[in-house]
């Protein structure tokens, strides 16, 4: 073996034990590194108790409330599986919208309903032009008479 | 060694890569132009709207690019540097030095659109998900390799202890780009991906693609041009140097 070979083979034992090490840490710290929490991971318990933290899921379609103030809203965020109530006080980024993604920062009260600090949308990775999105839209519509 | 294959190792002197890559600059500066005037004319008159965002998406004609470039050019760079520790070559460690700068704009072009896509879209310019955290950390391990290389003044030295660094910081390449698959964040998933069609408008894709195509052509020509100067600093004893046209005028 050539000192060469010797010093490559070195770089590639080194990296890989170092790529094994990262594994390892990222696995350790697994439930640190979410940015939110699912509403089916905090009806499991899994969120931290009468602490903040964030929920995150779509926006259940029709559930968006405006009190008379203008600021106060509530709305559903839901993983299709289970679901929570939202209240927040302040303004709505752009990107909020129904059936949509969120990501909500608060306590969640003993009633159940999670009282929001901050809201923010979050997006998905589609982009399309606005006829686009009326077609699919409409497509949509379509399925949902055929299958009633 | 066999007269067939291409003996890579001439290029791997300093001295005939010199003369080599200052052949090469002006067709990387003229193929950043094509693309970057095309990639732009696409971006802002051709594509349309979004039905999302409004014209706010049209930032992606940069972020995508410079992140995609931030990512790449550290790949680069440790290729480099591993080359450099296995076959102690010279000119592999004057490479990775020369990338490192031009790494650590794309990381922060990346940073600094996204902060300002995110203000109007998310609510806020900055959040502490794995995605953009892991981004910053690339940022500063370009800094990082930056800081060290010229914290020691042997060049040969500079260039291992850079290496070493460049190696144990590839790490956070995947980290960076399987954030959005492996962790709940806010940022969005990727929109274009080798295993799957893309999710996006056919013109908005190609426009974004041409300004990839531009980034990597500016890159190219810029980190040549680096190279070339790091070359001539560091061999300005060697009698090739001296006889240079540029030198001795």
């Amino acid at each position: 073996m050539k000192p060469r070979h010797k010093r490559f083979a070195l770089i590639g034992g080194a990296l890989a034990v170092l790529g094994i090490a990262a594994a390892l840490v990222l696995n350790a710290f697994q439930s640190n590194l979410v940015f939110f929490f699912t509403p089916t991971q905090i009806a499991a318990g899994e969120a931290p108790k009468g602490k903040t933290f964030r929920i995150g899921g779509l926006v259940k379609d029709g559930s968006l409330q405006r009190q008379s103030d203008g600021l106060t809203v509530q709305f559903v965020v839901t993983d299709t599986a289970k679901e929570f109530t939202v209240a927040y006080t302040g303004i709505l980024p752009d990107l909020f919208r129904e059936g949509k993604g969120v990501v909500a920062q608060g306590k969640l009260g003993e009633n159940g309903l999670f009282t929001a600090s901050e809201v923010l949308a979050k997006h998905d990775e589609n982009y399309m032009p606005p006829e686009a999105q009326h077609a699919v839209d409409e497509a949509h519509k379509a399925a949902r008479t055929v299958k009633q | 060694m066999n007269n067939r294959i291409i003996n890579w190792f001439k290029f791997a002197s300093p001295q005939t890569f010199y003369p080599l890559a200052g052949k090469m600059i002006p067709w990387f500066w003229a193929l950043t132009a094509l693309f970057g005037i095309a990639g732009l004319y696409i971006g802002f008159f051709v594509a349309p709207t979004d039905a999302q965002q409004g014209e706010g998406y049209r930032i992606i004609f940069i972020h995508v690019p410079a992140s995609w470039m931030s990512m790449f050019i550290y790949l680069v760079m440790a290729f480099w540097a591993a080359l450099g520790l296995g076959f102690n070559t010279r000119l592999s460690g004057m490479m990775a030095s020369a990338l490192a700068p031009t790494g650590a704009l794309m990381a922060f072009l990346s940073l600094w659109t996204g902060a300002l896509w995110g203000k109007p879209m998310w609510g806020t310019w900055w959040v502490w998900d794995a995605r953009l955290t892991s981004e910053l950390i690339l940022f500063f391990l370009y800094i990082g390799f930056i800081a060290l290389q010229s914290a020691i003044d042997d060049p040969r030295r500079a260039d291992k202890a850079g290496a070493v660094l460049a190696l144990v910081g590839v790490v956070n390449i995947p980290i960076i780009y399987f954030s959005v698959k492996w962790w709940n964040t806010l940022h969005q998933g990727a929109s274009v991906s080798l295993t799957r069609s893309p999710s996006m408008a056919q013109t908005m894709l190609w426009g974004m693609l041409l300004m990839a195509l531009a980034f990597w052509m500016y890159s190219i020509a810029v980190s040549l041009a680096r190279v070339r100067a790091i070359i001539l600093e560091r061999e300005r004893h060697a009698g090739w140097v001296a006889d240079l046209e540029e030198v001795r005028s």
